[in-house]
């Protein structure tokens, strides 16, 4: 047989029938699906008088609009409170798992998939959530899809998709000291665009990448769709099924074993055809913000706001001028004194325990600065019990963090977490549309570690060379 | 779905790139549990001036515009999030074509679900429709799915592509899963199969 990439395995092994032009059925293993995009796919479903066809394939849990409070006092916003509680309902009217708001186990939906073993390699996985990518360091071929397409695969188990191109990014080398999976990824989108993933689904690889934890691997992977790619994947190793063995949801035992095998024989075949390769040189990334309003606006944290009379491209150079008045940042400016008033540690990139653990590692024994407000949002309510049992939480909160209950938060302010007008954030989520973050908001994308320095400093440092 | 065979409309113009779906439709409309209604939310904080009143250099609020049905737009249209939200609230403004160099892959397979025909033209097409667009008030294009043109009223006709299978759901607007459903011992013979191979797909969660 033909040498095949991983994503070729996966995606051959889901192919129910083919149209003649191509258009696949392909087989769903598993479903996410949270309060935003999924009411009026139940609505749709209730209509037609259909059913789930596997229901114990949905995990379904409320993150969008869950307040970061204390969830004792209920939310406030009577309209997210309605969202919330039409999940619970179509949950219960179709026998769907759910987390639910006071269930310890909640969290943003890409951080409980993968901590509940429900995330396993060689799936396919879809959430009506761009951000499904993240899954794909898993091995899986994970993406995001819209509301029709959620009832679609409620009701059939499959979707119709076109066959997308592959495309390879390897990255060699080894990182600098305290560079991240969120400084490769960034810079990866500064490289290729967030149009370069059009059409493609990625897979990295290279040493650089195998080095990253699983954690490091579901940050890159999240980030795909802001490369415009529709997923993003790493080869399982024995570190992706040493992280999946003893998780709730993964199977167990004998079927464990014979599940791992097969997981590792995933891997792209030797001299296997991408429909592009792009490489980077780990060394050569430094600490990534962006200063623009897309995540392809990024440099290095040793540069400076570019000029957009320096640029070549004529919408190129138009949309850079519209986003330097945005951000109200002049060209020119060294990054580094760009001063913040915000900052945000949490959303499915920059969640999850070890990145709770390295951003209370920076903040020890340190203060936030003066008129800085920073708060830290764990991805998952096990993702603050563990760190509480660390002791993490009174790290941050003696730093001056506010600590919070887990959900998506300032990552999009749909709760009660927003940037005021003007507000400048540095955060570690994954947009920094205009008014992502809030009305007016001005969002620079970085890394935990980049995000606890800039809290402590007042204004972005490089926090190779920080003390 | 409404289904899409020809369309002759007004043509609005976004001259835009990377329009994300937090600029079509931003967050506050997302609480919503109906489909329908969120034409106010479309494009909310560029109709509006920073005092809340109607911008009127915007497009949406220009009586030349406003019966638009066909919105010409730059690159990479639609990224960002997967809500179905930002296709709905265009169709609730009566868009029922888009054109544009390229858009993100989600928001084009939304389009199809809901019975608007995303086009993509090469730039420089795009380029001639945004100048005859600003030269002339009233200006419409005719939009052939079967054939898959665009003729503007100069005469001339850009060809484009578009699935076999997509296009034909779209000019009968088939429901897809109605389609898919009949597909269900495929389905079936192919859950079977794949148990014996990979029976840990199978456990129950
Ligand atoms: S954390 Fe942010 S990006 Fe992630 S699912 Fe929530 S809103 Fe979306």
């Amino acid at each position: 047989m033909a040498a095949q990439t991983m994503f070729e395995k996966i995606w051959d092994a889901h192919v129910v029938r083919e149209e003649a032009d191509g258009t696949t059925l392909l087989y769903i293993d598993r479903h996410l699906v949270h309060e935003v995009t999924s009411p009026q796919a139940f609505e749709g479903l209730k209509l037609a008088g259909r059913t789930p066809r596997r229901p114990t394939t949905v995990l379904a849990v409320p993150d969008h609009n869950i307040p970061t409070t204390d969830r004792r006092l209920g939310i406030a916003d009577p309209i997210s409170a309605k969202q919330i509680a039409t999940l619970e309902e179509n949950c219960r009217d179709f026998g769907l798992t759910l987390f639910g708001m006071h269930d310890v186990r909640q969290g943003v939906v890409h951080v409980i998939g993968p901590e509940q073993g429900f995330t396993l390699p060689g799936m396919t996985i879809v959430c009506g959530d761009s951000h499904t990518s993240t899954h794909g360091a898993f091995g899986a071929l994970a993406f995001g899809i819209g509301t029709s397409e959620v009832e679609h695969v409620l009701a059939t188990q499959c979707l119709l998709q076109k066959r997308p191109k592959t495309m390879m990014i390897r990255v060699d080398g080894v990182l600098s000291n305290r560079c991240s999976a969120k400084d490769i990824i960034l810079a990866i989108i500064g490289k290729i665009g967030t149009a370069g993933g059009t059409g493609y689904v990625i897979e990295y690889a290279g040493p650089a990448i195998r080095a990253l934890t699983m954690e490091g691997r579901m940050t890159l992977c999240n980030m795909s769709i802001e490369a415009g790619a529709r997923a993003g994947m790493v080869a399982p190793d024995e570190q992706t099924i040493a992280y999946i063995k003893g998780r709730p949801m993964a199977p167990q035992g004998a079927l464990f074993d014979q599940a791992a095998k097969a997981w590792l024989a995933l891997r792209t075949d030797p001299g296997a055809a991408y429909d592009r390769t792009v490489e980077l040189r780990a060394e050569e990334i430094a600490p990534q913000v962006t200063w623009g309003t897309s995540p392809g606006m990024v440099i290095g944290v040793d540069g400076k706001v570019p000029n957009p009379k320096d640029m070549q491209d004529e919408n190129m150079r138009q949309a850079a001028e519209h986003a330097l008045a945005y951000m109200a940042l002049k060209p020119g400016t060294p990054i580094t004194e760009i001063a913040i008033d915000k900052v945000f540690i949490g959303s499915c990139t920059n969640s999850r325990i070890e990145d709770l653990r390295l951003a209370a590692g920076f903040a020890k024994g340190k203060k936030v600065a003066q008129g800085v407000q920073a708060m830290v949002v764990p991805g998952s309510g096990l993702v603050k019990q563990q760190a509480e049992a660390e002791g993490l939480d009174r790290i941050f909160r003696d730093a001056g963090f506010e600590w919070r209950e887990a959900g998506c938060s300032m990552c999009l302010a749909m709760n009660a977490d927003v940037l005021q007008p003007g507000e400048r954030c540095a955060s570690t989520s994954n947009r920094n549309f205009e008014g992502r973050q809030g009305k007016g908001g001005r969002t620079h994308l970085v890394s935990p570690a980049m995000a606890v320095a800039a809290a402590v400093e007042g204004h972005f440092v490089d926090i190779r060379t920080w003390s | 779905m409404q289904p899409f065979t020809t369309l002759t409309g007004l043509v609005a113009p976004l001259d835009r790139l990377n329009v994300d779906t937090d600029q079509i439709i931003p967050k506050q409309y997302l609480k919503t549990i109906k489909r329908t209604g969120l034409r106010e939310g479309l494009f909310f904080d560029w109709r509006r001036k920073p005092d809340g009143s109607p911008d009127p250099e915007f497009f949406v609020n220009q009586a030349r515009y406003r019966d638009a049905t066909i919105l010409l737009t730059r690159d990479n249209f639609g990224c960002g999030s997967s809500r179905e939200h930002a296709p709905w609230a265009l169709l609730d403004q009566g868009f029922r074509c888009i054109i544009a160099p390229s858009f993100a892959d989600i928001f084009y397979n939304n389009c199809f679900q809901n019975g608007i025909l995303p086009v993509v033209l090469k730039a420089a097409e795009v380029q001639a429709l945004f100048q005859g667009v600003a030269a002339k008030p009233g200006y419409q294009l005719t939009i052939d799915l079967a054939a898959q043109t665009v003729r503007t009223p100069e005469g001339t006709t850009y060809r484009f592509d578009v699935a076999p299978f997509r296009k034909d759901c779209l000019f009968k607007g088939l429901d897809s899963i109605g389609l898919s459903l009949q597909h269900e011992p495929a389905i079936a013979a192919y859950e079977k199969r794949r148990k014996a191979e990979a029976p840990w797909l199978f456990a129950d969660i």
